[in-house]
């Protein structure tokens, strides 16, 4: 046999379609809730409509004689297994963190929670039957804003715990020795300088993903397979192992191909946890599929920070420091990473700038609603948005051009790689090249002018123009890193590739693609780097059976991490297929060069392919001593630094006073995200986050009524928008090479998610700041443009803070560091029965303070 | 989500059609009409209604189409939103129900859901019920005793509700000819797909310069659609210029009772119907 001599065109770079999106679009493919298992039966919940209350009595009788119900079962029959769901983020040593049983037994603390499960022979007769479940229940105060529930005396989410706050977590230059005194600094600019208080609310956001989770476990055999609509299906196993104790080997977890996720997606999930406890106690297969309104309602949710930003400058601009306050609501549970969203974002806030002091402090705070934690960004957009929301006010407040007064206190392109004042080393940017590339394509200059015309003429429709610039820490995350934030597990990526005999290559990675591409990616690396067809290469992803290693799909990390693993795989290939190559070719390995897939004696024509190389290994007729036959490899990558991309986000929005609708006229980014593998697939992944940070900023929001009811549980009433909303855009990048990873490549999966979101608001506030209006709370919807026009000088959401001296009366005054109280919860792995939450990670003694990354 | 069990009937007649219906509320069912399920599947799907029996018209061939009828256009119920969209005869001598149509939810819903539907199932936010009333449209019902008449004034009765009883359907709908009249349906939503949070229906008939007939209904405005009266007297022998309009569109929202939801206050619906009337009444009489 021998290999067909093709010379395939470079890969990398080429905008290639996906090759899997044929079957995603058309949805001919394997989604969980399209599997079937013989004798399969079906679950649904009922779930409590009240947000904090008491489980006073449970009657399953009626469902259980329900038409085709197999079995109901409560929190109490389920206790003794249930434990408690996990979280592997204790940020601080004395974070508190009340137990989260996935079946609620006497205590709900959120609308939505589980309070019991139906088993049927359809998803129509459980569904039927869980209305027939009959739950008694006391009503318990409802703790809904997170700034009353610090007050003294407050009601608490949990009762059992005694405080409504989990943990503070405090970043300090001056402590960490990154920085100076960020105190100084302000009562420096109070005297002589300028200091900027504002106060910006974060609004809590669904993931909104396209495909509803699914569940299905299929106990048979001696492993039990749990198949799951899931980002992350690694770690489900890990935790599934942990909290049930079933042994790890006797879990096999699939991610069929799973439509979107945007961190919403990556949970160990009630649905899971149950599904697999009842499958294996009936030893039958089980289906759990949620409503779209299950998913919006118990899915976990996104965003929600109070933040109280400070930032000092001197008269000619420059920032000399910033100081950051968050509340950061939890919701009514601590899920996987819940705590540590806001901290993925404590490092950010100084974003590009060269700010001398800082200092941040978060509490995260219990409430009555479904739990927060990763969504786009996670962390990020809310650092972003806060300090480009103060950038442009600092611009206000000195009459300056806003991008201007960025340069003034960006990095400049020659002084990489640099130490930011938190500690993280930028490896590479350049700031002014994306900005020069941004404002080209805006006109810049133009816009400005028609802005000042309709001023003038007092246009009904008024231009604004948002500047956001942004860099982000992603491609989550060197280990020693997360070991340092207490976090539970490393940041690596595993990948291996096997050589078949026919030529064929298959690649196995760790991460988990729900949308984002990575066949198509990971096939041109493979491609490029061993020299096949594209069409030879095959990625395997997402069923631990087969990819035994990995961390799975967020933080912007496939490519940076797992596509660096796939690179390192592919070497080793070609380092063993040298040996064999040298053997066959009769020549020395080191005079054999390697290129188009093929191992060539340097001065001569003698080769051999690494298809043929392939089969000589399979057949193993004729191998050198010592040598397996096997070209196959494994590779883990665990990265030096985090990526940094970076980029320049232009918005024009009209304003139309008369109605407050704004509408987006001109949308441009100029995105650095170092080289990139598929340009196609990187633009995609800008255009997707674009339209969730505009979202974010014009449209979505979580609303709860006083009740602590979900009102938004519908996409009637949570409003997503759709392609005619949203604007064309105008899209390019700058390049510079990342210097920490051998393919320069940066992620890119929430870069617009982050920047956008700023550029959409100080636009419309830019439009509008001349008629008095201050600030205008997320989304912009135009009832409140409209009334923040109306109330002309004074704003709605109060954003800038009053004077201390006159602060007193309305707003609880809050002190946002104050210590909580030590907690019980230690830096253990509870296991099944667990009457406190397990929490995984964390290294006892560890300082909260005066930490660095 | 999955709807509760129903029994189904798919009658291929009128005639089957009220059949069916006398037999079943007679013996106490609880019945629902589909009439393209724009409304009633969601509803059926979050389990907010649970009908023992819905009664599918969509194999009534006879209720669907537009024809002529003297000074009249007659629309059969069952007529798709994307037909009323593109009808020659629609867009000839009722343009205003085509303008309308073209603002409903998104092309999948309208290839499903019908003029009739719509009418019948009277949603306050629905974007049909105002142009019809704006047009002075009258419901041809049909029942046991035979076939009746309804002006649209007197069809939408409250909040989903109208004139119609649980054993008749809503057959036809005769609109008088407004040919030559320029129109046009602003509509103000925060998403495509969104209901309207206000919705005005504009006609008018412009001749030598000046605003011979005007008529305007706003939706969502109240628990019906409501015909703005005091614009349409205001309007009538004014010349069509941005002044008068504007002095007319003033008026738009009095004697409304809107309602109050999470995308508007009554204060602003007020001022929206304001805004959206004049822009409504420019763009009618500019066509």
């Amino acid at each position: 046999m021998t290999a067909v001599d093709e010379r395939p065109g470079r890969e990398l770079g080429n905008p290639r379609p996906r090759k899997e999106d044929e079957r995603l679009i058309t949805g001919r493919t394997r989604w969980t809730d399209n599997i079937v298992l013989p004798g399969m039966l079906h679950v649904a919940f009922a779930r409590s409509p009240f947000a904090h209350a008491r489980i006073t009595s449970i009657d399953t009788a009626a469902a259980a004689a329900s038409s085709g119900v197999v079995t109901v079962l409560t929190g109490a029959d389920l206790d003794a297994e249930q434990g408690s769901l996990p979280t592997a983020w204790p940020i601080t040593p004395d974070m508190k963190a009340p137990r989260h049983p996935a079946v609620a037994v006497d205590h709900v603390a959120f609308a939505g929670e589980i309070v019991a499960v139906v088993v049927a022979r359809s998803a129509r007769e459980a569904r039927d039957a869980v209305e027939l479940v009959d739950v008694e229940y006391d009503e318990l105060p409802v703790v809904l804003d997170m700034e009353a529930a610090l007050a003294d005396g407050a009601d608490l989410a949990h009762p059992d715990l005694g405080t409504n706050a989990s943990a503070t977590w405090v970043f300090d230059s001056a402590q960490a020795g990154t920085g100076a005194d960020v105190e100084e600094a302000i009562a420096t600019a109070r005297e002589s300088g300028v200091v900027i208080e504002r106060r910006f609310r974060q609004q809590r956001l669904v993931p909104a993903f396209m495909e509803p989770r699914s569940v299905v476990v299929d106990p048979t055999g001696d492993q039990t397979t749990l198949y799951s609509a899931t980002q992350v299906p690694h770690i489900v196993r890990v935790m599934m192992a942990l909290v049930t104790g079933v042994p790890e080997s006797k879990i096999r977890v699939v991610a069929p191909d799973v439509g979107g996720g945007f961190g919403g997606k990556l949970q160990f999930t009630p649905e899971e946890l149950v599904t697999f406890l009842v499958a294996r106690r009936l030893g039958k297969p089980l289906k759990a599929t949620e409503t779209r309104t299950e998913s919006i309602m118990t899915g976990h949710h996104g965003r929600d920070q109070i933040q109280k930003l400070t930032l000092a400058a001197t008269k000619d601009g420059t920032v000399t420091g910033l100081k950051v306050e968050l509340l950061a609501d939890m919701g009514a549970y601590l899920g996987l990473v819940t705590p540590g969203v806001p901290i993925l974002g404590a490092f950010m806030f100084n974003a590009i700038y060269k700010f001398p002091a800082y200092h941040f402090s978060c509490t995260n705070v219990f409430t009555n609603k479904t739990w927060t934690d990763a969504y786009r960004g996670a962390g990020r957009p809310e650092a972003t948005f806060g300090i480009e929301r103060m950038m442009d006010e600092l611009a206000v407040e000195l009459g300056r051009d806003p991008i201007e007064v960025r340069e003034q206190n960006w990095i400049k392109h020659e002084e990489f790689p640099f130490t930011t004042v938190c500690g993280l080393q930028y490896d590479s940017g350049n700031y002014e090249a994306a900005t020069a590339r941004a404002k080209e394509l805006f006109d810049y200059d133009a816009l400005r002018r028609e802005q000042a015309e309709r001023r003038q003429r007092n246009d009904p429709v008024q231009l604004g123009i948002g500047v956001s610039t942004f860099t982000e820490m992603c491609g989550l995350a060197p280990s020693r890193v997360l070991g340092s934030l207490s976090y539970a597990a490393g940041g690596w990526e595993s990948a291996s590739i096997r050589m078949l005999p026919t030529g064929k290559v298959e690649v196995v990675t760790g991460t988990s693609p729900h949308g984002q591409g990575h066949e198509t990616s990971w096939g041109q690396i493979v491609a490029d780097r061993l020299g096949v067809p594209f069409e030879d290469v095959e990625v395997l992803h997402g069923d631990t059976a087969v990819s035994p290693k990995g961390l799975d799909t967020y933080g912007s990390r496939s490519l940076v991490v797992g596509g660096i693993a796939v690179v390192k795989a592919a070497d080793k290939v070609i380092e063993k297929a040298r040996v064999v190559a040298a053997h066959l070719l009769e020549a020395n390995p080191d005079d054999l060069e390697f290129a188009n897939g093929s191992f060539t004696v340097r001065g001569t024509d003698q080769s051999k392919s690494i298809s043929e190389l392939a089969f000589a290994a399979f057949a193993a007729h004729n191998l050198p001593d010592g040598v397996e036959p096997s070209l196959d490899s494994e590779a883990t990558f665990d990265p030096e630094n985090f990526s940094f991309p970076h980029g320049t986000h232009l918005c024009a929005t009209e304003v139309d006073t008369e109605t407050g609708q704004v509408r987006i006229r001109t949308y441009v980014c100029v995105d650095d995200v170092g080289d990139v593998v598929n340009p196609l697939i990187v633009e995609g992944q800008v255009h997707g986050g674009l339209a969730q940070g505009i979202s974010q900023a014009l449209y979505e929001e979580a609303v709860h009524d006083e009740q602590g009811t979900l009102t938004t549980a519908t996409f009637v009433d949570y409003l997503v928008p759709s392609a005619v909303d949203l604007p064309h855009y105008t899209t390019d990048r700058t390049v510079t090479p990342s210097t920490t990873n051998p393919l320069g490549v940066k992620g890119v999966g929430e870069a617009g998610t982050i920047a956008s979101t700023p550029a959409v608001v100080n636009s419309v506030l830019d439009a509008v700041r001349h008629l008095g209006v201050r600030d205008i709370d997320m989304p912009m919807s135009p009832q409140r443009v409209w009334k923040a026009l109306q109330h002309g000088a004074s704003s709605t959401s109060g954003g800038e803070l009053p004077d201390a001296a006159s602060a007193g009366g309305d707003a609880p005054v809050v002190d946002m560091t104050a210590p909580t109280d030590p907690g019980e919860a230690g830096p253990s792995v509870d296991v099944a029965g667990a009457q406190d939450q397990p929490i995984i990670g964390g290294q006892p003694g560890d300082d909260a303070e005066g930490r660095r990354p | 989500m999955i709807p509760a069990a129903f029994d189904y009937v798919a009658p291929t007649t009128v005639d089957e059609a009220l059949a069916a219906l006398r037999e079943l509320t007679s013996s106490g069912k609880d019945v629902k009409v589909l009439g393209g399920g724009q409304s009633l599947l969601p509803v059926l799907r979050l389990r907010l209604a649970a009908p023992e029996v819905v009664v599918d018209l969509g194999r009534v061939d006879e209720l669907r189409g537009v024809r002529e009828d003297g000074d009249a256009l007659v629309v059969g119920a069952m007529t798709t939103h994307d037909t009323m969209t593109r009808d020659p005869l629609v867009r000839q001598h009722a343009l205003l129900l085509a303008l309308a149509a073209e603002t409903v939810a998104d092309p999948q819903v309208r290839h499903r859901g019908t003029f009739g539907g719509s009418l019948a199932h009277a949603d306050p936010a629905g974007d049909m019920p105002a142009p019809a009333l704006a047009l002075d449209a009258t419901m041809v019902v049909a029942g046991p005793s035979g076939r009746r008449s309804v002006p649209a004034s007197d069809f939408f009765s409250d909040i989903f509700t109208t004139a119609l009883g649980e054993d008749e359907l809503l057959v036809e709908v005769r609109v008088p000819k407004h040919t030559g009249w320029g129109a046009a349906y602003e509509k103000f939503h925060r998403v495509a797909q969104a209901w309207s949070i206000v919705g005005v229906a504009a006609a008018v008939r412009v001749d030598g310069g000046a605003i011979a007939e005007a008529r305007v209904a706003l939706t969502n405005m109240g628990t019906v659609p409501v015909r703005a009266t005091a614009v349409e007297r205001a309007l009538v022998g004014q010349p069509a210029t941005a002044d008068a309009i504007r002095s007319a569109a003033a008026s738009a929202a009095e004697g409304t009772e809107p309602p109050v939801d999470a995308n508007a206050d009554a204060d602003y619906r007020r001022h929206l119907a304001g805004v959206l009337t004049r822009r409504a009444l420019e763009a009618a009489s500019a066509s």
